[in-house]
């Protein structure tokens, strides 16, 4: 199957890659609230995987069924980090209270 | 492919039913896919530690990421050099193939260089696997872990390319798209796969 598609223009590819590498370097000096930043963070990821997987992996040149095979880590690893939430959920403290002067005193 | 599963049914006893080319595609896919449940659990880990974690370093700050976006832009560089053999490889351009296939292997020696380097830097400033003078402990221990992990596959590919460089340099391997295809392709699975790794790990463990 893969012979048979025109090979995409690589080079695009990668300076799209490269471009948003570049970006996800400027979000982190962003003056913006630290959640846009982990949420664009990962979007950005994300994005980069993707072109990864979909042109140089040919995943856009295969069969469905492989594609929904290759996806599945995603799901599993995005329901294990729900399953792992509600347990560090419950710890007092986190990282966001203690870079606070005043919750660093209270223990 | 058919025509040969059809000739010879003990060779080739039946199709694969996701990648015609051959069964060696499928089984790299499984395999990469279980091998991102692996990444996913140590970087899920990660996550949850952190989370729960009250004095958790902040990583650009003492991890540096001048040179980790440099290794990150060798690696997107190794791809490309990868899917360019691999085009050359069906073009019947043996010299071409070979020279980007030694390009993306340089690539990831390269990276390994520069990781054995930061490694060194950062256990001379402190950062253990079991400690570090800047917070929690477990980030010493998933940092090493996790781009030790990573680093080892890197090991793997680096190898492994070498080896299909060789394969495809003997004047034997014959070139086109067929099976010297498939293996290459196949390589460039792999490759692309830990490329796509450190894209994340960059991401959650440098940047974050």
């Amino acid at each position: 199957m893969a012979e048979g598609h025109r090979d995409p223009n690589y080079w695009l590819i990668w300076l799209y890659l490269f471009v948003l590498t570049v970006v996800e370097i400027a979000v982190i000096f962003m003056p913006i609230a630290k959640l846009v930043i982990v949420i664009a963070l990962v979007a950005l990821a994300i994005s980069k995987a993707s072109l990864v997987a979909m042109y140089f992996m040919h995943l856009r040149f295969e069969r469905r069924t492989l594609g929904l095979i290759a996806v599945t880590p995603l799901f599993l690893g995005v329901l294990l980090i729900f399953l792992l939430l509600p347990d560090q959920a419950a710890v007092e403290h986190r990282t966001d209270e203690a870079l606070r002067p005043a919750a660093v005193g209270k223990h | 492919m058919s025509e040969v599963a059809l000739s010879h049914p003990a060779v080739e006893p039946a199709e694969s039913p996701l990648t015609p080319e051959s069964w060696g595609k499928l089984g790299m896919w499984i395999f990469l896919v279980g091998d991102a449940m692996g990444f996913g659990v140590l970087l899920a880990g990660y996550g949850a530690m952190r989370y729960g974690s009250a004095d958790w370093p902040v990583p650009y700050d003492h991890l540096g990421i001048n040179l980790t976006a440099f290794m990150t832009f060798l690696l997107i560089c190794s791809s490309v050099t990868m899917v360019k053999g691999l085009e050359a490889v069906k073009h019947r351009n043996r010299d071409l193939a070979k020279m980007y296939l030694a390009l993306t292997a340089l690539g990831g020696a390269i990276f390994l260089g520069l990781q054995a380097y930061e490694w060194t830097k950062l256990i001379g400033e402190g950062l253990k696997l079991w400690g570090n003078p800047w917070g929690a402990s477990l980030f010493g221990t998933s940092f090493f872990i996790i781009t030790g992990f990573h680093g080892a596959h890197v090991t793997g590919g680096v190898i492994y390319l070498i080896v299909i460089t060789f394969l495809v340099s003997r004047p034997t391997t014959e070139m086109g798209p067929g099976w010297t295809y498939n293996v290459v392709e196949i390589t460039g699975l792999y490759w692309h796969f830990v490329d796509l790794v450190w894209i994340m790990v960059f991401t959650f463990v440098y940047l974050l």
